[in-house]
């Protein structure tokens, strides 16, 4: 069933409203992109000036949050959404939560940012964060993107870029590792630098659920907890 | 960290979960009514196009879609009420107990007490309580006033009437509200005990308390009769229904669990009323 082309609702205001509803959760995606975005920069330039204002943005993502979630409620409460609609309204709120979780692990990164911003900085200006950030940065956008267009297939390619960045987080363990044994006094920077790395590869898995809820809005069905190939059995069995 | 190969499950066993809700949706073993290809014409004008469908025993089936979609047009041929109409032609079969409704053989009467109906306007009798109640059972012959007071305090007890009209039974069933009125005529239906029960808008002339007490009477009856409902209301289908089949244009659209059609339809024409975007 294609909904990406649906007729309009009697009550025109409910579209205006369900219109509003999905602009503030593509609006409240962007600021997340753009406050992982500044948290990776921050780190990887040791710019502590910008990690605080991750931190500062934090505050508005989770209002967002919150404002969001009252209109769903308000929607169930007055429009009592059926079919399309109701999973739109329940994709949304999860999604959501998501996004609100994927602010706070910016801010977590921002913060290492500020740490580390004092000590000493290795050689490759913390390059393998870096990248592991580009990498989850994709995901989100092209987690937010499936949203908006409403495509499932798109959906599962997102959702299975979370597997090389669990491969990158492990390597990025591993040499974290090594340095910590090499060289004891690099202890408290190495782990630092390790939970960043952690926070980012959790950006991964929020981006990847938000993906899990695009397939439960298009398809309606739920793929939380499967296997990446039985969710894109379900992609593409029910077409 | 997870591997490719190992799924993601935290522990849960969607297989069970799923055979769990697959089993819900299956666990209708018996069959109350077989519609077999049935077409109904008003005159030239056909109102039902082939109609196929089950419903099923003890549990509530609602049919829902826009005015004129022959949802209650099939209804009224569960218990042959289209009888009463000049110039209808009817086509196919109806099966109760492998028997075909409208073959020749069937006494109307009999197929009505098996069948009952009610209908949107509450219409009791110019009598008592009691003699509303008592009415189907008299006619069948019943005399014992002991056996009738039996069945008018359990019928009026399933139709959640009892406490409020039991010190005054011989009083005009007039006196009532329109909720209880309803209520009566419920309890007068079910009191010759029939196998189905057809209710056609039982509640869209009432108030928002009156219609959940009726909502409620819906699902304590199912336990005993099977339930066919047609509503104009889709959150009342919605929340009283197992079952919801919607209608359009003299076809059967969809006919599915309840759950399922009010959160993924398989039909875009389903969709589109459920959601508000007909028309």
């Amino acid at each position: 069933m294609d909904k990406t082309n649906q007729p309009h609702h009697i009550s025109q205001q409910f579209d205006v409203e369900l219109e509003n509803l999905r602009n503030r959760v593509f609006a409240m995606g962007g600021l997340v992109e753009e406050q992982v975005k500044k948290a990776v920069t921050a780190l990887s330039e040791g710019n502590s000036d910008l990690a605080e204002e991750v931190k500062k943005g934090d505050i508005k993502v989770n209002a967002m949050e919150v404002e969001i979630d009252e209109e769903c409620t308000h929607i169930i409460a007055r429009r009592q959404p059926t079919a399309s609609d109701l999973r739109l309204v329940i994709a949304v709120i999860k999604t959501i939560t998501d996004l609100e979780r994927i602010g706070d692990q910016a801010e977590k990164v921002a913060r290492m940012g500020i740490d580390l911003a004092e000590m000493e900085r290795p050689r490759n200006g913390y390059i393998e964060i870096e990248s592991l950030g580009n990498h989850v940065q994709v995901m989100i956008s092209g987690a937010l993107d499936a949203f908006v267009r409403m495509d499932a297939e798109a959906a599962v390619q997102i959702a299975k870029m979370d597997l090389k960045v669990d491969h990158e987080y492990e390597s990025i363990m591993r040499q974290n590792i090594t340095f910590m044994m090499e060289d004891p006094r690099s202890i408290k920077r190495v782990l630092g630098a390790t939970w960043a790395a952690r926070a980012l590869e959790r950006i991964g898995d929020h981006a990847k659920n938000i993906c899990e809820y695009v397939i439960y809005l298009v398809k309606g069905k739920d793929v939380r907890h499967t296997s990446l190939e039985q969710l894109e059995k379900e992609v593409t069995n029910s077409n | 960290m997870s591997d490719s190969s190992t799924p993601k499950t935290h522990g849960i066993n969607i297989d069970a979960l799923k055979s769990k809700q697959s089993t819900t949706a299956n666990d209708v073993t018996e069959t109350a009514l077989t519609v077999k290809d049935l077409k109904l014409f008003y005159g030239e004008k056909q109102a039902l196009n082939g109609i196929n469908m089950t419903i099923p025993k003890e549990r509530v089936t609602a049919f829902i879609g826009p005015s004129g979609c022959g949802k209650s047009t099939l209804l009224r041929c569960f218990n042959r009420m289209n009888d009463l109409l000049d110039d209808v032609r009817i086509e196919g079969q109806i099966m109760l107990h492998d028997q075909d409704i409208y073959h020749r053989s069937v006494d109307i009467a009999a197929l009505r007490r098996q069948v009952g109906m009610v209908f949107q306007k509450p219409n009791p009798f110019p009598k008592s309580i009691y003699e509303n109640v008592a009415y189907g059972l008299r006619l069948m012959g019943v005399k014992d006033r002991r056996t009738l007071d039996e069945v008018i305090e359990r019928s009026l007890r399933r139709a959640a009437l009892w406490d409020e009209v039991k010190d005054r039974l011989h009083d005009s069933a007039f006196g009532l509200s329109g909720g209880q009125q309803q209520r009566l005529v419920i309890a007068r239906a079910i009191a010759i005990e029939p196998e189905v029960l057809l209710l056609d808008e039982p509640a869209s002339a009432l108030d928002p308390i009156s219609t959940l007490k009726i909502e409620e009477l819906i699902y304590e009856l199912k336990s005993k009769f099977t339930i066919v409902i047609v509503t104009h209301n889709m959150q009342q289908a919605a929340r009283v229904s197992d079952y919801t089949a919607f209608m359009y244009m003299g076809d059967l659209v969809e006919l599915s669990d309840t759950n399922k059609l009010f959160t993924n339809p398989k039909q875009k024409q389903t969709e589109d009323y459920i959601t508000g975007r007909y028309g």
